[in-house]
């Protein structure tokens, strides 16, 4: 206590250089209230740097111009295109053929009479083209072997050239009705149809005859209906057109001033626009607009800094009543041109207004930075209802449909929407046809954050609008003619399924599965059912009978396609609810069985695929009666040509052989000789995706038939010519011997396998990590009988090691690391003391990759030789690795602060105090690397050096880091200095950090304090016999007027009081107690939790009772912030030691009042 | 809103703990509180149950069910006029 006093009122360090002889008047007087910075931030004090306040403010203002995405403008440069019309494949443009929808007035009987005629239009449009082509194909039939025909080359896009049909797989379903799957897993390839190609079009261009039976019109408008109103070939070119009008100057429109210079200026009058005249705002038909000559610049010219050109294209980011934006397209001038045309908002009436606030806070959402888009979200929401749902729905919608919309800016209106939808439920009911129109193409984009988006505003859009109008707005698109539009709709069907419940929508998924009018519909309601079975998972099981019946009856339909749908159906449910729900399948078994019997191609793929997933949910016996059955037929197809029906038969037989009860010896027999004729082809392997599907497949056939089986048809492949058969036969391998371990593979084999993995290893064209992984798993799984081969390897090893290029050496490095282990235990200890010199001469390494790797071999060198047996001898190796210390790259800094800690901890000993110090100074620029684990390294160094060549030195070195500028830097040596208090008992410690506290400097004093609490937090319980040692110093941090002090000082009580609960030292902890309630009514929010700890960590140490009697002073206080911070503390009390309050309830004695609790007044 | 702020976790507190108190309690709620969980510790805890009974003389069995008995209304009516008591 004495201690402290002299602290605060006797001290004062050069008095005359800090002219100040009292150490708090340079203070700030008040407290920055509501301040979220960080919790050791300099105070505008004594030692921190200033400013002049109007620097500062001017530094405050322009930070949210800074934020704007600078990547953003990186990937302009770069011509990364986000936008989602140009990474669209062929199948999602078709998105941009449907048509929005009629009227919001239009009555569900007009609707659905519109729906059928644009289906009979569409059918009768694609009788009459197949004609057409087939007359095309008869007449050009002789020269198909030796080109392509021509008129088929002739669409004028341009974009989409037809394949050959000789070179492309054959299908046999073909054609017009195809889906792409999307998400990727089990799907087959994206197929172009017609329908993706753009045949409408050139259909005039070649056979007018035709084309002019019926007119232009009909055609035209199905696809032109899009209020761009522009084709998508042209949409693209026309933004770069844009473009380039923008940036051209000779395209520009002429300056006024330009024109004076231009024109006489006598004989003319410059006149007034007349009032009717409304600027065009239309970008496309600006686009039409002829080019005028040459203007106002002939040929190239010098362009002048700072011309008027430049400065008015600037100024289209500054829009009225909004500021600067970030950016602003050329196409946002078709939305949000109104917002530019500089008329006054007085003299219009609400609507109008309504209307401009709504694009306002849209242009901010969409081109704002994220400070203002969080407003305006925000606004949007809250005004939503006031707006309505026609006025904002009509500004949104047509954006999701404008040619330029990025990724970003569709997500941000998909979140505007999602927001505006929820404040507004049932009312967006006339809009769900619309929305639905805009946001299903999402659910059948290639881009799963995108699908999944979609999905959730579907399914809030169907909370809010509900199963009826949902149903009714889907109903017409259910049989529509377009694929695509029926492919899109069963996605959501499903999305909404999962949202309103399956038993809801199961009505009307059976009706649809079951209906007569048309096939189509019967497709689609299977498709249904799929994507429900992919949306829900494990969710259908309670409704699986019900789906299963749904989809049962379309296994024999009349249409090929429906069988197929119903068929992928039922695949899907059985993997959504394996391994449960056989019995739901039963009735579906016969069906599936003659099915693959009468199919053969697409068909038969589809069957294969459903009996394949219902097979592992059959009891053992069953399913190995099917498989036996099933079995022939897969073996047929393992010829088939067709890469979907591959990729099927390979799932199957994953399936199948998983299964239980089927026998190892029949699979031996009849599916792996076959299989691997069919499949460990090259061809195969140069498809990433066919290749993983083998490989997953080849490592469950050896869990059936035993690993030496499979490795034994691996092991030539291994040798192969063609690298890519090279590297899939390596990870095959890798994984059985990961899974499976390599210890049936023996004798002649076993030389075969090294010998294939050394050959696949040197020979690697690109080095990655397959080959490396592969080595290290054959040989690690080898073990002790990896010794006759580890001469060869290490030769291998080391001549790589030398070799000119890095990624080789780097890999060489690697590969050391892996099997150093293993040579330990073969007893190879000279060909790693080898490995380790060669490792020690390579440590001048240049590519820091490579040194990396180096370091890492080293490390797991020393790891397995042990210190004392290390060659070189440990006291040369730690020399050379000081420098590196200082190399700036990470993998470099990780490697060799693992080994140097290493070192540190088993082998300080062999290396000179000198050079500890030394690398002690080099540790200091690791504490602030980026990465957390090498900080941590570091971190732990610093306390093996400091024990084995005693604190003094270290904490030193450490304690003059206090004083750096760099926040995390002072914040890694606090912990530094706790660990070497912990490693060397504090006692060693205290008295040096005591003494630091004594200089005037906020950041070493703050970080003596920081040092206590994570001393007392390391120590625990020790802490007991350093309470009173630290007393004085927590007693002045206290009283200090710095709120860093306290906060520090208030978490050092925390921990200390936790390690010394129950130890018999109330007393100083009272009393630390009574200097830190004063702070409890701090308000920066990183104080207030400190000092709340603190005050939980005493109670645990005091009891309840005695902070019930400090907290009873504030809980009834007339002022309502005493009752809050008390009542809060109370609260924290009650939670954690509600019983220990009972006997400290106050007793009340009102005579009147039923308070009294008598009880505790019993004497026995 | 406010990470760490007086009133971050109060609404969680008081849906989660019944006994957890605010600015604006009133003197019978809180007095309330407290009998609720002294008669609940009582009726909890078999050795001060013990002791209660021997002083009232009656059995353990019925001390402990008047405690829980008393716990549904143990401070009497609330009292009427609203905001001069607390």
């Amino acid at each position: 206590m004495q201690g402290a006093q002299k602290l605060t009122a006797e001290i004062k360090y050069d008095t005359d250089l800090y002219e100040t002889g009292d150490k708090l008047s340079d203070y700030d007087q008040t407290m920055e209230i509501n301040s979220t910075g960080d919790a050791v931030q300099v105070k505008p004090g004594r030692f921190g740097y200033t400013a002049p306040q109007a620097f500062i403010d001017e530094l405050r203002g322009a930070e949210p111009a800074e934020s704007a995405d600078p990547f953003k403008e990186l990937q302009r440069s770069r011509g990364i295109s986000r936008i989602i019309a140009d990474n669209e494949s062929e199948y999602e443009k078709r998105r941009h053929g449907r048509s929005v929808g009629g009227a919001e007035t239009e009555s569900y009987a007009e609707t659905l009479k519109r729906a059928q005629l644009e289906n009979e239009k569409a059918e009768l449009i694609s009788k009459i083209q197949k004609a057409e082509q087939e007359a095309g194909e008869k007449s050009q039939r002789k020269r198909r072997w030796d080109q392509t025909p021509a008129h088929v080359e002739a669409t004028p896009g341009g974009s989409t050239k037809r394949r050959n049909r000789w070179d492309e797989t054959p299908k046999v379903a073909g054609g017009f009705d195809e889906t792409p799957r999307v998400s990727g897993g089990f799907g087959e390839t994206p197929r172009r149809s017609r329908w993706d190609e753009t045949p409408k079009v050139s259909g005039f261009g070649e056979t007018p005859k035709v084309s002019g039976g019926f007119g232009e019109t009909p055609r035209r408008s199905r696809w032109d209906e899009t209020p761009a109103a522009t084709q998508i070939g042209e949409s693209k070119a026309g933004g770069a057109a844009a473009a380039a009008l923008v940036e051209d100057p000779r395209n520009a429109y002429m300056s006024d001033d330009e024109l004076d210079a231009l024109l006489p200026s006598e004989g003319y009058t410059i006149m007034e626009a007349p009032s009717s005249y409304v600027p065009i705002r239309t970008p496309a038909r600006k686009l039409m607009a002829t080019p005028g000559p040459m203007q106002g610049t002939g040929g190239f010219h010098i362009p002048e800094a700072g011309s008027s050109v430049q400065v008015e294209a600037e100024l289209t980011r500054e829009v009225p009543g909004i500021g600067a934006l970030p950016f602003f397209k050329q196409d946002d001038m078709q939305h949000f041109g109104k917002l530019l045309d500089g008329q006054s908002e007085e003299e219009m009436d609400a609507e109008e207004k309504k209307e401009r606030e709504i694009l306002r806070l849209l242009l901010k959402i969409k081109n704002g930075t994220p400070a203002m888009r969080k407003v305006a979200m925000r606004q949007m929401a809250e005004r939503a209802r006031g707006y309505g749902a026609a006025a904002i729905f009509n500004q949104i919608l047509p954006l999701f449909l404008a040619a330029s919309l990025e990724e970003q800016e569709r997500h941000l209106l998909v979140k505007v929407v999602d927001r505006v939808m929820m404040r507004l439920g049932p009312l967006v009911r006339p809009f769900v046809r619309r929305l639905l129109t805009v946001i299903e193409p999402m659910l059948v984009s290639a881009d799963s954050y995108a699908r999944a988006e979609g999905s959730e505003i579907i399914s809030n859009l169907s909370k809010a609008a509900g199963l009826a109008a949902m149903v009714a707005t889907m109903r017409p698109d259910i049989d529509h003619a377009d694929e695509y539009v029926r492919n899109a709709t069963s996605r959501a069907f499903a999305v909404v399924a999962s949202a309103l419940g399956i038993p809801a929508v199961l009505p009307f998924v059976r009706a649809v599965c079951g209906s007569k009018k048309s096939w189509q519909a019967r497709h689609t309601g299977m498709r249904i059912v799929q994507q429900t079975a992919e949306v829900v998972g494990a969710g259908v099981l309670p409704h699986l009978r019900g789906l299963v019946g749904c989809v049962a009856a379309g296994l024999g339909d009349e249409q090929q396609r429906v069988r197929s749908a119903s068929a992928l159906a039922l695949a899907a449910l059985a993997e959504a609810s394996a391994p449960y729900g056989i019995e739901a399948f039963d009735e579906v078994v016969k069906p599936l069985w003659q099915g693959i019997r009468q199919h053969r191609g697409r068909g038969l793929a589809a069957f294969l695929k459903a009996i394949g997933f219902v097979i592992p949910l059959m009891d053992a016996e069953y399913a190995g009666y099917y498989t036996r059955e099933v079995l022939p037929v897969l073996v047929r197809e393992f010829q088939a040509p067709d890469d979907a029906m591959k990729t099927v038969v390979l799932r199957v037989v994953r399936q199948c052989v998983g299964a239980g009860g089927v026998d190892a010896a029949l699979v031996r027999a009849e599916v792996v000789p076959p299989f691997f004729a069919a499949f460990w082809v090259r061809r195969l392997a140069l498809d990433r995706r066919s290749a993983r599907h083998v490989i997953e497949t080849t490592v469950e056939l050896a869990a059936k038939v035993g690993g030496r089986d499979v490795v034994a048809r691996l092991v030539g492949d291994l040798k192969d010519e063609a690298e890519a058969l090279r590297r899939m036969a390596m990870q095959a391998v890798t994984q059985i011997a990961a899974a499976h371990g390599v210890l049936d593979v023996d004798g002649r084999l076993e030389e075969q396998l090294v010998d294939g993995v050394l050959y696949a290893f040197q020979e690697q064209g690109e080095a990655d990590h397959v080959m490396l992984d592969g080595f290290g798993a054959v040989v690690g799984g080898l073990g002790e009988r990896a010794k006759p081969y580890l001469q060869q390897i290490t030769s291998a090893l080391l001549w790589r090691l030398n070799n000119q290029s890095p990624a080789t050496r780097q890999q060489a490095a690697d590969a050391v690391a892996r099997i150093a282990a293993v040579m330990r235990v073969c007893g190879e200890d000279e060909l790693l003391g080898r490995i380790g010199t060669m490792l020690y001469e390579y440590l001048g390494e240049e590519y820091p990759e490579v040194l990396g790797s180096i370091l890492g071999a080293l490390r797991a060198v020393v790891d397995v030789i042990g210190v004392t047996d290390m060659r070189p001898p440990i006291g040369d190796l730690l020399p050379r690795l000081t420098p590196i210390l200082k190399n700036r790259h990470e993998k470099v800094q990780e490697n060799c602060i693992d080994l140097v800690g290493r070192i540190a901890d088993r082998g300080a000993e062999f290396v000179p105090a000198r050079e500890w110090m030394r690398s002690c100074f080099s540790l200091l620029d690791l504490l602030h690397a980026h990465k957390k684990a090498i900080r941590r390294a570091a971190v732990s160094t610093f306390g093996y050096i400091a024990k084995a060549i005693g604190p003094q030195d270290v904490l030193a070195t450490l304690l003059n880091n206090l004083k750096v500028q760099d926040r995390q830097n002072r914040v890694c040596t606090t912990v530094a200095i706790a660990i070497v208090a912990e490693t060397c008992a504090p006692f060693t410690v205290l008295p040096v950090l005591l003494n630091e506290y004594r200089v005037p400097e906020l950041n070493v004093q703050n970080g003596v304090l920081k040092s206590v609490a994570f001393l007392f937090e390391y120590i625990g319980s020790m802490g007991r016999d350093y309470v009173n040692a630290v007393a004085p110093l927590l007693e002045d941090a206290l009283v200090d007027r710095d709120l860093v002090h306290r906060q520090q000082a208030a978490a050092a009580i925390s921990h200390m009081a936790l390690g010394v609960a129950g130890t018999a030292n109330e007393e100083p902890v009272l009393h630390l107690l009574n200097l830190l309630w004063p702070n409890v009514f701090e308000t920066s929010p990183h104080s207030i939790l400190a000092v709340l700890q603190g005050i939980e960590s005493s109670r645990l140490c005091l009891g309840a009772g005695r902070i019930m009697m400090y907290t009873l002073q504030g809980l009834f206080h007339p002022a309502r912030k005493v009752r809050e911070v008390y009542w809060r503390i109370y609260n924290m009390m009650y939670i954690g030691a509600q019983p220990a309050m009972v006997a400290f309830y106050p007793a009340i004695d009102e005579p009147a009042s039923s308070y009294a609790r008598s009880e505790l007044d019993y004497i026995l | 809103m406010d990470k760490f702020g007086m009133n971050s976790q109060t609404e969680h507190w008081h849906a989660k703990y019944v006994g957890t108190g605010n600015p604006d309690i009133s003197k019978h709620e809180w007095f309330v509180n407290q009998h609720r969980d002294t008669l609940a510790y009582y009726a909890s805890d078999n050795s001060l149950a013990a002791f209660i009974s021997i002083a009232e003389g009656e059995s353990i069995a019925r001390t402990k069910y008047n405690m829980l008995q008393r716990m549904q209304q143990p401070c009497g009516h609330a009292p009427r006029s609203s905001g001069t008591d607390s």
